[in-house]
């Protein structure tokens, strides 16, 4: 007899909360860090010198929790995945379960979701308190924010299984430098996409990057009185964008677990 | 395998199966006996069931008492057994290892022998590759020898032995191509199927010590003189050599 697919599941979660508690603190170090950074110098610093205008703070927030919860839901699915398959094969132990391999794949990018979203929750009241008051953030809309906030982090933890099975251990570096780096300076976190305008053919560029919506759902959910696109597109492209690398990765991840 | 379809349903034959890499490869963010429980977890066993039977297993090879320890502090060895453990904690009905004894040192592969000796007396069905003819011989009933994924041999080790080619392997590598030397070889009496491989002159002899100066006088009025010299008694080393027409690598 077979046990139930859910119950296996649950044994899958159970391994990772286990193990990702543990090194929670780490885990928020490493991928908060560099906007937290960020907010220090863009949110406290170039505004008290006056370089920056005040109300800047109001567009960097919902940025600075994109790129959070981004940053952390990609590494926390790619990172043990390259190691995995390049040459721990630890997640071996895991691929003899009887499940179908999609079981643990997706296991992986739901607890990838999870971890995008705490490093978010981390960051927000960080980032509130090194900025000072915010003109125009507005919690009227929490749930908009969980949505949002479950949307984004889903569609990077699926953009993790694809890298994370894609890549080639010895080109993670290359894949921090060359993609997750751009994405984050071209992803409208630290300037809100219709301020684009003044530079119309980089605003139509950047809609390639999924990040984009990301931080503008984030500023359509917190600080909507602000410019932002518009949430139905935001959510609609974060939708299609999961689909496309769910399919990608779970098709990396099918072939890597054979071999 | 076990009577279920390997395509058509593969869960279900992960389920029969247990597993043991080559390279022990445990969950490191866990101890040993995480990683038995969590394993165990993965086939469905509640935690109260398996925190028993793999204290049982831990036991069982040897490392009863390392139970706690991360499983970093655990020798090759040690680990390889981790991963003998993590095999059989959910009791399947056939146990496949994959050259198990690669990299481990002489003691730790005769526990490991011992173990796999226990295994098989309590019923169970056990897969194993292993490039050791001598471990081959020495553990397993039925011995298939299997070269380019094509299976050349199936039978006891005692009955693959018997179609061993008779006499001692001689090879005696020359200075330059062996092709020269063997046409004086096929006239030489209590020889058999001489061959060249490069620099490298295989032939079987029934004598073999008394077969060499003949073999060697034959090279040098080829022209050739012989650096290296190696016997190979009738073996199961010899039947594969004279199966796959090459080396054990």
């Amino acid at each position: 007899m077979n046990p139930s697919p859910w119950k296996v599941f649950g044994a899958l979660v159970r391994r990772d909360v286990h193990v990702v508690s543990r090194e929670l603190p780490f885990f928020l170090l490493r991928t908060t860090l560099q906007p937290i950074m960020f907010t220090i110098v863009f949110g406290y610093l170039l505004p008290k010198m006056g370089f920056v205008q005040p109300g800047y703070t109001g567009a960097l927030l919902p940025g600075v929790l994109g790129v959070s919860l981004a940053f952390a839901s990609v590494q926390a699915v790619a990172l043990p995945m390259v190691a995995d398959f390049g040459w721990t094969k630890e997640i071996e132990d895991r691929l003899l379960a009887p499940v179908p391999t999609w079981v643990i794949a997706v296991e992986k990018v739901l607890a990838g979701t999870v971890q995008g979203v705490i490093a978010a929750l981390f960051v927000l009241p960080v980032a509130r308190l090194i900025m000072g008051p915010i003109a125009g953030l507005d919690f009227a809309h929490f749930g908009l924010v969980i949505v949002m906030t479950l949307l984004g982090a889903f569609a990077f933890s699926a953009f993790g299984l694809l890298l994370g099975t894609a890549i080639k251990g010895e080109q993670i570096g290359l894949m921090f430098g060359l993609i997750v780096a751009p994405m984050i300076f071209f992803g409208c976190a630290y300037y809100p996409w219709k301020a684009l305008s003044a530079t119309p053919v980089v605003q139509v560029l950047v809609l390639v990057n999924p990040l984009v919506y990301v931080s503008e759902g984030m500023r359509g959910a917190l600080t909507p009185a602000l410019p932002h696109m518009s949430l139905p597109v935001v959510a609609g492209a974060l939708v299609v964008i999961s689909g496309v690398f769910m399919a990608l990765g779970l098709r990396t991840f099918d072939k890597r677990a054979v071999s | 395998m076990a009577g279920v379809d390997v395509r058509k349903d593969p869960v279900s034959v992960k389920q029969r199966i247990g597993v043991v890499p080559q390279r022990p490869n445990p969950d490191r963010q866990l101890t040993a006996i995480q990683n038995l429980i969590f394993h165990a977890a993965y086939f469905g066993i509640p935690r109260a069931t398996a925190t028993p039977r793999a204290q049982a297993l831990l036991d069982q090879l040897g490392l009863g008492d390392r139970g706690e320890a991360k499983v970093d502090q655990l020798s090759g060895g040690q680990q390889q057994r981790l991963m003998i453990a993590r095999a059989l904690i959910h009791e399947p009905e056939i146990l496949f290892l994959d050259e198990p004894t690669v990299g481990l040192d002489p003691q730790a592969r005769l526990a490991l022998w011992e173990v796999l000796r226990s295994l098989h007396d309590q019923g169970r069905t056990i897969i194993m590759t292993t490039h050791y003819m001598e471990e081959a011989d020495r553990l397993c009933d039925r011995l298939a020898i299997v070269d380019h994924g094509k299976l050349l041999a199936l039978d006891t080790p005692a009955g693959l032995k018997a179609r061993a080619p008779g006499g001692t392997l001689i090879e005696v590598t020359l200075d330059g191509e062996a092709a020269p030397v063997v046409p004086a070889l096929q006239a030489l009496p209590g020889l058999s199927r001489p061959a060249a491989k490069g620099n490298e002159l295989h032939v079987y002899s029934e004598r073999a010590g008394e077969a060499i100066p003949g073999i060697l006088r034959a090279a040098e009025q080829a022209g050739r003189a012989p650096t290296d010299i190696r016997l190979t008694p009738p073996s199961l080393e010899t039947l594969f050599v004279s199966l796959t027409g090459r080396k054990l690598d």
